[in-house]
């Protein structure tokens, strides 16, 4: 298998790190879930730096984040499947 | 298939107590911070000697003090000091280190500044490290068990790359040695929170698991809340995480998490440099998630060989104890690999497995402990950071 763009923790978590560097915005991104090694497509919407995350599904503000199949925050923001996810419209929910 | 570690040895040094050593340091050792230029002054002296200089030691109280003579005497009580020299302003708490410090049975002496100004404190000290070092250097390596090695782990400057494969490998080494008889050490904390209720059920009873909790909600009661401004997403994640793609302290925690791997459960909970009394296996110590503070702490238990997982690069080293440093980032491991020991940014490319990466851990870890010098090591960081708990009196 050629080496993902994406990597996603388990199969409910609904956003996924870019795992390489220089990723443009329109690229047809190869996933893998690393809970069982099976590959998913997503387009990237964004340039994303490496390690930062995109959505893999259509989010409404108010939605909690889930990675590593766990709550991780709430979403301050509507984020379409392939955009990038970050402080601009994620919020901890504590603190 | 993983291979079995059982029967693997390392060259290490046996000390009088029992313990093993990986490293043979003398090392002149200061009360106070008013001591740090004798003790220097004896390190420049003295080739082969290691001066610790820190910022604090006098005027401390309570816990706050108890916790800086743990911290003082585990320091030169850690199996990798052969030898040490003590040096305070006043013989009072000078004794009571070199005292702590005789229990385990190494060469230890302590001098005291006061009626003898710093140039005869000096003199003196210096007389005593060069017989340290004759000692020392004569000390053979020799085969011990790698399954009596106390490895402790933190990581830092974290991204999203840590939770997915350098964290992960610190996890699978000790999933691998825990059950050989390794003694392993976890803590930070400030930054379990987003995972506490994940890491209150890897305790080994629930009574442990009770205790936990109770250490991690005071931390947010006595300390986050007492003293937060707005919140702490400007410290908790650090600028360096953000940067390197984690948004909230739960994804952070989560990552972290990963470095106790599938199987491992924690046996019992340690204050800060205190020593696990309860035998083999994996403890939590309550510390800092600040590198230097909790490596330092680590050090001061006892632990000989320090596992650190970074994602943008921490640099982060120790005077005592090695540090080796897992990065799966391959822009970090590109960028700044002169700190990189072990890479497992194959993971990321799917082209290295966790099983993979932790056995290849295991490697530097048996490397290291036969003399290995780490990239920390070679690149001079001795970061030795006291854990303050309130001001002075």
């Amino acid at each position: 298998m050629p080496a993902p763009h994406l990597l996603a923790h388990e199969h409910a978590d609904n956003v996924g790190v870019v795992v390489v560097e220089g990723l443009t915005a329109g690229t047809r991104m190869l996933g893998v879930v690393t809970a069982d090694n099976s590959s998913f497509e997503l387009e990237a919407r964004a340039d994303v730096p490496i390690g930062h995350k995109v959505a893999l599904k259509d989010i409404k503000s108010g939605d909690t984040a889930v990675k590593y199949g766990e709550d991780i925050g709430r979403f301050v923001a509507d984020v379409a499947a392939g955009e990038h996810v970050h402080v601009h419209n994620l919020k901890t929910k504590r603190w | 298939m993983s291979a079995s570690y059982g029967n693997v040895t390392v060259k290490g040094y046996r000390r009088d107590n029992g313990r093993v050593g990986v490293r043979n340091h003398v090392v002149i050792l200061p009360v106070d911070d008013i001591s740090n230029a004798a003790c220097e002054a004896v390190a420049n002296n003295i080739k082969g000697t290691l001066a610790l200089p820190h910022a604090y030691g006098r005027l401390q109280f309570g816990a706050d003090l108890d916790l800086h003579f743990r911290t003082m005497i585990g320091t030169g009580a850690n199996p990798n000091v052969a030898a040490c020299v003590v040096i305070g302003i006043e013989p009072g708490w000078t004794q009571k280190i070199v005292e702590g410090i005789a229990e385990t049975g190494k060469p230890v002496a302590g001098f005291s500044i006061e009626q003898n100004g710093d140039l005869k404190t000096i003199m003196d000290a210096s007389r005593k490290a060069k017989a340290f070092v004759h000692y020392a250097s004569e000390l053979p390596r020799e085969d011990c068990p790698l399954s009596e090695l106390w490895v402790s782990t933190k990581c830092g400057e974290s991204d999203t790359t840590t939770g997915l494969g350098s964290c992960p490998t610190v996890g699978n080494m000790y999933d691998k040695l825990l059950p050989e008889g390794i003694y392993g050490c976890f803590g930070e904390t400030s930054e379990i929170t987003g995972a506490e209720h994940i890491c209150k059920e890897r305790a080994a009873t629930p009574e442990v698991g009770e205790r936990w909790y109770r250490m991690w909600k005071a931390y947010q009661d006595d300390v986050i809340f007492a003293h937060q401004t707005d919140d702490l997403s400007e410290s908790q994640p650090t600028k360096g995480n953000i940067e390197g793609g984690l948004t909230t302290i739960e994804e952070k925690a989560l990552g972290n998490l990963e470095k106790i791997g599938r199987t491992s459960r924690y046996i019992d909970i340690l204050e800060p440099a205190e020593k696990p009394a309860a035998g083999p296996g994996l403890y939590f110590m309550d510390t800092s998630s600040a590198a230097a503070e909790c490596v330092t702490l680590m050090a001061a238990g006892g632990y000989v060989v320090h596992t650190f997982p970074t994602g943008q690069g921490n640099v982060i080293g120790n005077p005592i104890v090695p540090v080796i440093k897992i990065s799966a980032n391959p822009r970090t491991v590109r960028t700044m690999g002169e700190h990189i020991d072990v890479d497992v940014s194959g993971i990321l490319r799917r082209d290295m497995t966790i099983e993979e990466a932790g056995d290849a851990l295991i490697d530097m870890i048996v490397r290291t402990a036969n003399g290995r010098a780490t990239a920390a090591e070679a690149l001079g960081h001795r970061e030795f950071v006291m854990t303050k708990l309130y001001r002075s009196a």
